[in-house]
């Protein structure tokens, strides 16, 4: 069938901003389709809240809305654009979700807006357990006997006994109609099935507890199913997760295709998996199909299935070469699989079943180290941050180059340590499932534990266990090696050793075995994914390396210049980078450049064999990246390596791969170094007669102290070269400052703690701009909405900045320049200012993209990062105004009347974590970054934008009810103006004792509540965190107060904060948050805020050019 | 739960060192060589190069007696993962000449294994190699295509297996049916109530076969590939179906002067893989030799009366010549090409009907059968029901 000709525009929801669970895999998916329906002449209506993706650039959309992803902006756009359909199965389950309330709201049907993609009817099927168990129960597959996992529900412990007796311990207990899991639990035993079913009857309403067996430590397998129109239906790629039943996909260790399947077993698994998405309805498009399998007896269990492209689908897409979301988006608007082409053969069409001749690995991105107090248990609740790929021929050099992609040493196999544990001691921590699992059972392994008991500890498939070992042998070997012969040089890196690796166990320096290895000759090869095990020639020159024999890379003429991407997601560093890597190729493949990739991210649009004329799937190390410019060196000419738009991990490598006689373009590593050296830096300023606040550096606690008491308290303190404020934190005195250098790792002269002091109540200014040697462009200047002391990662900020005056951008502007030329900048640079009185501070300054030209490159209608490549490539300013990339006059500090307020709004992932204990983390913000992702609200008044931006950021403001305030002294005249504001619009105002005695004094009717160290009144009165528990809050207002001894907020403020996050109510913490509340909370007094899309707002902004 | 048995067994073999690798040389007929370690037995062996792409089922294709006298390579690279078990053989033996592998598993997972990979090829003499660039050796095949290839652990001088690897027989040209073929007549009860009678002319069918069609209330008879119309016509058959096998079709005169017998007989016939190209041939079609053949389980193939793609099990390194989209006259009636692969367009089934437009006869180029191989085509079998059941298909 082709094209359906009966509709004509699309409307295509994203998945919001990136939160854990929910990444940039859905911009790579969803700038597919948009692309796709593009070319295939549809109209494309795109709504998506994240500046910082590659779909939201204008190009990708006939009109790009970066509103809300929430039903009423949802109406106002379908209302303004009327599409014919919506295609909700790309964007995640926030597309989905969106979907579904808009056609139970009547929406779709009232603009006659048709689903594509999936029906609404399968949606629910898929989504409801008890009718998609019911499914997988009446599926009639000839010879494969897949079920669900037997239950019984029970009434009485008596009954809750005998199902026990027949479904066999570990058992799972859950008490009917509890929310969230409540009174759920896993009884390994008697004792334990009485106790925790005991609690669930009582917990559960109608006293009743579902009992069921426990699948945990079965394997678990996933497949990715692809149906079209004509019932054609393909398997895209099979996973097989390393780690067994228990532990969500998302944090596995996941690898494809499976390793361990019979094909009698797979062909069941196959045919289960197409009936399940047939009798579920996923007529067009992708879908996943979870299966456990237990390994004693072969029986089979469909855990669950998505009805659209998910996190998987983007990992199956690049890991087999077949475009998911592509095909997808294509079999939705009418294209059979077979009158698809496979755009990697160029011949074959997609009604294929890719076949791998290389094994893929995928390992999480963990932050635990964000959050300390949380719980690094792994279980069914996703708390991975990112992940990375890697392709290799055999597992273990797939293995190993996953590892080191993760950037976390932590993470990587350490053949040298002295093992101090016993084996039982290790045997029993790697039985809990956790971040760090697999560097620890390789401990135990080396330890002397046998496979069968890491295989009885966890419960992972013994051929991994067995790879495991190979792994160990192999690291033996080298280690205990007379001489390091190349065969065994060879052998080890075809196993995934590390030149690192193999320097540590041979004692010697990396560069020493890296020269002996090449002396030997021995380099990888690059092979090519191709979908097809080399069945037909690829015309994708997409790439992975391994220790075999023959390469493919093929020769080419042109200059190339090879661009660093970002690695894994992790806060900090995430799709931001990766929007400015792409951005980069783009430019330079216009400006006639052979654009070369590397990067091992697998969610990312960079990492699409589209993106570039070459794709190199590859760990951003020292090593590979120079095996890449070895390879890419002999296959033509190299421009140079481009590593400021990637984040920290390409910049860390600048100076070593310069120092190995790498062209490194733009900035150079010299350049940066002296931005991120704080002494070099500060005599830099100092030189240019600009301010700093004042800073010293330690090594020692004495030290420390020594410039605090200098400076004066409260102070900045943190590690040198970060990104995303790692260890950062405000002290406020000597005790916390001592505590702050006794936790701090890695403390060394050569990195030395940084202490600045900490301007208190002062304006942070973020300015992203662009220097080419003589001109300085600034991008944009972001006023932050919290006060200095909140990482800017953060922190919310306008565009333009609604405080500043003239004198100031001005001041800026010049600053920015000379700081710009005095490093010596050719590209992008990020400067945070801070404004304290009328006096500006250089708080620091980045040679470098930033997490902010997304949001900048999109509130201005100007893309920075690809002015940002060309200068990096010798390109002025001044070309590029004339060729239309810049703006030919002024630039993003021009204030122009027709240009939008843009407010970033970051959004934070306390929701996901809890203590071992339970308990919820702190949600309060600090110097450290905790968030993952950023939203952008536009509207041409701060008001509304503001409103926006906390609409599409899950902390939507309300328009009446009751507002809660707890501030601190400091802030209690800051506050009294706006919550009196709040008052005369109609809000009930509940405060605690202190806070409502000033408000009194200022006329505000006001009821006091009970702190939660108070407990429960005598007469039941509840305290705060009960009552925003109930639901009686809808806004929350709490400032910190103070600092205890190891500078941690107060114990009520927490469980204030941490109540907030768990009920889901909106939470300010500090003043200036509270005013721009206010404003937002006006302005929807008024109705909610119109929509407009980036074509319109950028058409009114180049007409009003000067 | 308790870890399969054969776990500890190979956990006991992994303990020790790895055993020092004996070295292996692999020569093509054109001269390129590879060099790899010893991977089941040692010694020395020959045959046609060729590759299959299937990432599952290394059991059932190295018992399936197609691959007779070809050395296959797995693109695969992780092999023998879950061992070797008593339920996935396709035939009596290994009929693989040789087996080129990158990474053969050191220990299997399965509970369902009896033994490894390894010890199984060395138990039946099986010679193997592996680590080697089995990419590098499968891009040579796609673009020379297939062609003599010579393994050794004994020679370790490239021209001197090269040598010998010239005065080894050429595919093209070959008759093997008689290598592969039974004995005598087998019968394989039907399952359940018997509802017809499949005389099964054994040109190296796999054991799935049988299975499929007794699942569905067919005694099956395996003739051996010399028999005659009479032998068939002593079963009383239902129909006739003619199995896949190795070797040239043009070289198997004596299938297809039977098989014009059958169709002369009118019985209903339905065949597989080599059963298509003798059909092919019956029909007065011709056939040739594919330059590197389809050998895998995710082969496209579109069935033309449907409208519909089959993912399909293919094995084939010969194939019809014959005309897509224009039906060709025979004396049974009109004959025409029922199925094509997506990827190429090779041929992959024929059908005849006859004057009142009714099915008799049909066959297909893949392996409906799977095994290994995903089961998109298992309709075909019914569909063989329907045409000795008389029923318009």
């Amino acid at each position: 069938m082709p094209r359906r000709t009966d509709i004509s525009s699309i409307m295509v929801i994203g998945s919001g901003p990136i939160v854990i669970g929910q990444a940039c895999e859905f911009d790579y998916s969803g700038t597919q389709a948009c692309r796709v329906l593009r070319e295939e002449g549809f109209r494309v209506i795109l709504v998506n809240s994240n500046p910082a993706t590659i779909m939201t650039d204008p190009e990708y959309a006939d009109a790009t809305y970066v509103e809300p992803i929430r039903p009423e902006y949802l109406e106002q756009i379908i209302a303004t654009e009327r599409p014919d359909a919506l295609l909700a199965t790309l964007g995640g389950q926030t597309a989905l979700n969106a979907a579904m309330t808009l056609f139970k709201s009547g929406v779709l049907e009232r603009y006659g807006v048709e689903l594509i993609g999936a029906s609404v009817d399968a949606i629910e099927k898929a989504e409801n357990r008890l009718e998609f168990n019911q499914i997988v129960t009446s599926l009639k597959v000839p010879g494969a006997d897949a079920g669900v996992a037997r239950s019984r529900i029970c009434q009485v412990m008596d009954e809750v006994l005998a199902a026990a007796g027949i479904l066999g311990y570990p058992i799972v207990v859950r008490p009917s109609f509890t929310m969230g899991g409540l009174g759920s639990g896993i009884a390994y035993n008697q004792e334990e099935l009485i106790r925790i079913a005991g609690a669930g009857l009582s917990a559960s309403p109608v006293t009743e507890v579902l009992i069921e067996e426990s699948i945990i430590g079965w394997k678990e397998f996933e497949l990715e199913v692809m149906r079209d129109g004509s019932d054609n239906v393909v398997i895209v790629c099979s996973i097989e997760n390393l780690d067994p039943m228990g532990v969500h996909t998302g944090d596995s260790i996941t690898v494809a295709p499976a390793m361990t399947l019979t094909d009698r077993e797979y062909q069941a698994m196959r045919d289960v998996a197409i009936a399940v998405t047939r009798a579920v309805g996923v007529e067009t498009g992708g879908c996943n199909v979870q299966f456990a399998l237990n390994p004693v007896d072969g029986r089979l269990i469909v855990v669950e299935m998505n009805p659209r492209v998910s996190r998987s689908s983007a990992l199956a897409s690049k890991a087999t070469g077949f475009p998911i979301a592509k095909i997808a988006a294509k079999v939705a608007v009418g294209y059979t699989l077979d009158e698809i082409l496979n755009d990697i053969t160029g011949e074959t069409p997609a009604s294929f079943e890719p076949s791998l001749d290389y094994v893929v690995v995928k390992c999480p991105r963990f932050a635990f180290e964000k959050f300390p107090t949380a719980d690094s248990t792994l279980t069914t609740h996703m708390k991975s941050v990112g992940e990375a790929m890697a392709i290799g021929r055999s597992f273990t050099e797939a293995l190993g180059k996953a590892l080191r992609s993760l950037e976390d040493p932590a993470a990587l196999f350490d053949f040298t340590r002295p093992i101090i544990e016993s084996v039982d001691e290790l045997l029993r921590r790697i039985a809990r499932p956790h971040d760090h699992r697999l560097a620890l059972i390789m401990q135990a392994l080396r330890a002397g534990a046998t496979s069968a008991q890491v295989v009885e500890a966890t419960r992972i498939d013994p051929w991994f266990v067995d790879q495991l070992q190979l792994i160990r042998e192999t690291a033996d070997q080298v280690c205990s090696a007379p001489e390091l012969t190349g065969g065994l040089m060879r052998l080890s890196k075809r196993h995934g050793l590390s030149d690192d690796q193999i320097a540590d166990l041979r004692n010697l320096s990396p560069d020493v075995v890296r020269g002996l290895r090449w002396a030997f000759g021995i380099r990888p090869v690059y092979k090519t994914v191709d979908t097809c095990a080399a069945e037909f020639a690829a015309r994708t020159p997409y790439h992975y390396s391994s220790y075999d024999e023959e390469t493919e890379v093929e020769p080419r003429a042109r200059p190339a210049v090879i661009i660093l991407g970002s690695g894994p997601n992790r806060i900090g560093q995430g799709i931001e980078f990766d929007y400015s890597c792409v951005h980069a190729a783009m430019a330079l493949r216009d400006a006639g450049y052979e654009t070369v990739m590397v990067n091992c991210n697998p969610e990312t649009v960079s990492t699409d064999y589209d993106t570039t004329d070459r794709l190199y799937f590859e760990p951003l190390t020292l090593e590979d990246v120079l095996e890449v410019v070895h390879a890419e060196l002999a296959a033509g000419p190299v421009a140079g390596v481009l590593v400021q738009l990637g984040g920290q991990t390409p910049l860390k490598l600048a100076q070593a791969l310069k120092d190995r006689g790498v062209h490194i373009v733009g900035t150079s590593p010299e350049a940066i170094h002296l931005a991120e050296d704080r002494g070099e830096f500060g005599a830099l300023l100092s030189a240019a007669g600009l301010l700093s606040p004042q800073h010293g550096t330690a090594v020692s606690a004495g030290q420390a102290l020594a410039v605090a008491h200098t400076i004066g308290y409260p102070v900045l303190v943190r590690p040198s070269y970060v990104l995303g404020g790692r260890g950062m934190e405000i002290v406020y005195d000597d005790a916390s400052l001592v505590s702050y250098i006794q936790r701090a790792t890695e403390i060394d002269p050569s990195h030395p703690v940084l202490v600045d002091r900490f301007l208190d109540d002062a304006i942070e200014i973020d300015i992203d701009a662009l220097f080419d040697g003589t001109e300085l462009y600034i991008g944009g200047v972001m006023e932050h909405i919290e006060e200095a002391g909140i990482h800017s990662g953060d922190s919310a900020c306008t565009l333009p900045p609604i405080t500043l005056g003239t004198e100031t951008i001005d001041q800026i502007r010049s600053s920015t320049e000379i700081i710009a030329k005095r490093i010596g900048v050719k590209g992008l640079i990020n400067i945070q200012y801070a404004l304290l009185g009328d006096v500006l501070y250089v708080l620091e300054a980045n040679p470098r993209s930033s997490r902010t030209v997304p949001f900048v490159s999109k509130a201005t209608g100007t893309p920075l990062a690809k002015a940002a490549a060309r200068i990096s490539l010798g390109a002025m300013i001044a070309e590029l105004r004339s060729e239309g990339m810049l703006r030919s006059g002024g630039d993003g500090a021009t204030a122009l009347a027709s240009a939008p307020i843009a407010v970033k709004e970051a959004v934070l992932p306390f929701n996901r974590f809890r203590s071992p204990e339970g308990v919820g983390v702190d949600p309060l913000l600090g110097p450290e970054m905790r968030s993952t992702g950023e939203v952008m609200g536009l509207d041409a008044a701060f008001g509304p934008a503001f409103a926006k931006s906390q609409a599409a950021s899950f902390s939507a403001l309300p328009t009446t009810g009751t507002v809660f305030v707890s501030v601190a002294n400091r802030d209690k005249r800051h506050a009294i103006f706006p919550i009196k504001r709040l008052a005369d619009l109609g809000f009930r105002i509940l405060a605690t004792e202190g806070t409502a005695q000033v408000l009194r004094r200022h006329d505000v009717a006001v009821t006091v509540l009970r702190k939660a160290s108070q407990g429960p009144g005598p007469n039941g009165e509840l305290t705060v965190v009960q009552a925003i528990a109930a639901g009686e809050i809808d806004l929350v207002v709490n400032t910190p107060h103070g600092h205890s001894l190891h500078g941690s907020p107060r114990q009520d403020g927490w469980e204030i904060r941490g109540a907030a996050i768990r009920a889901g109510v909106p939470c300010v913490t500090t003043t200036q948050a509270l005013a721009a509340c206010v404003q937002g909370v006006e302005s929807l007094r008024q109705g909610t805020p119109g929509v407009r899309s980036l074509q319109s707002w950028n058409a009114a902004i180049q007409a009003d050019l000067p | 739960m308790s870890a399969p048995p054969a776990q500890d067994n190979s956990n006991e073999a992994s303990a020790g060192t790895a055993r020092s690798p004996i070295p292996a040389l692999l020569v093509l007929e054109d001269g390129r060589s590879f060099r790899g370690t010893s991977f089941g037995a040692t010694g020395e062996t020959f045959g046609e190069a060729v590759f299959s792409t299937a990432m599952t089922g290394y059991q059932e294709t190295l018992t399936d007696p197609s691959y007779h006298r070809q050395v296959l390579i797995a693109t695969a690279p992780h092999i023998g993962n879950t061992g070797w078990n008593e339920q996935d053989n396709e035939s009596r033996r290994i009929w693989v000449a040789g087996y080129v592998v990158r990474d053969p598993s050191r220990m299997h997972s399965s509970w369902r294994a009896s033994g490894s990979l390894d010890d199984e090829l060395r138990r039946q003499g099986i010679v193997g190699i592996a680590d080697l660039d089995t990419r590098a050796l499968t891009r040579h095949i796609r673009e020379n295509g297939a062609m003599r290839v010579g393994l050794s652990t004994i020679e370790t001088d490239p021209q001197k297996l090269l040598a010998r690897v010239l005065e080894t027989q050429p595919m093209l040209g070959a008759d093997l049916v008689a290598d592969v073929t039974v004995a005598s007549k087998q019968i394989i009860a039907a399952v359940g109530t018997k509802r017809f009678t499949v005389a099964a002319i054994d040109l190296g069918i796999k054991d799935m076969t049988p299975t499929r069609l007794a699942q569905r209330g067919i005694e099956v008879h395996v003739l051996p590939a010399a028999s005659t119309l009479d032998d068939v016509t002593a079963v009383s058959p239902d129909g006739v179906f003619f199995s896949n096998g190795p070797g040239d079709p043009a070289a198997a005169g004596r299938a297809v002067d039977l098989l014009t017998e059958i169709l002369d007989a009118g019985l209903p016939y339905f065949g597989i893989c080599f059963g298509n190209q003798i059909f092919g041939r019956a029909l007065g079609f011709d056939t040739y030799k594919l330059k590197y053949g389809h050998r895998g389980i995710n082969q496209p193939v579109m069935d033309l009366a449907r409208g519909t793609v089959e993912i399909t099990a293919q094995n084939h390194g010969f194939a019809v010549d014959a005309p897509l989209g224009q039906p060709v006259t025979t004396r049974w009636g009109t004959a025409r090409v029922s199925h094509v692969c997506l990827n190429d367009d090779v041929v992959e089934g024929l059908e005849l009907r006859n004057a009142s437009g009714r099915l008799t006869a049909f066959a297909v180029q893949y392996h409906p059968e799977a095994a290994a191989g995903p089961h998109d085509a298992d309709y075909l079998f019914d569909r063989f029901i329907d045409v000795m059941a008389g029923k318009d298909a």
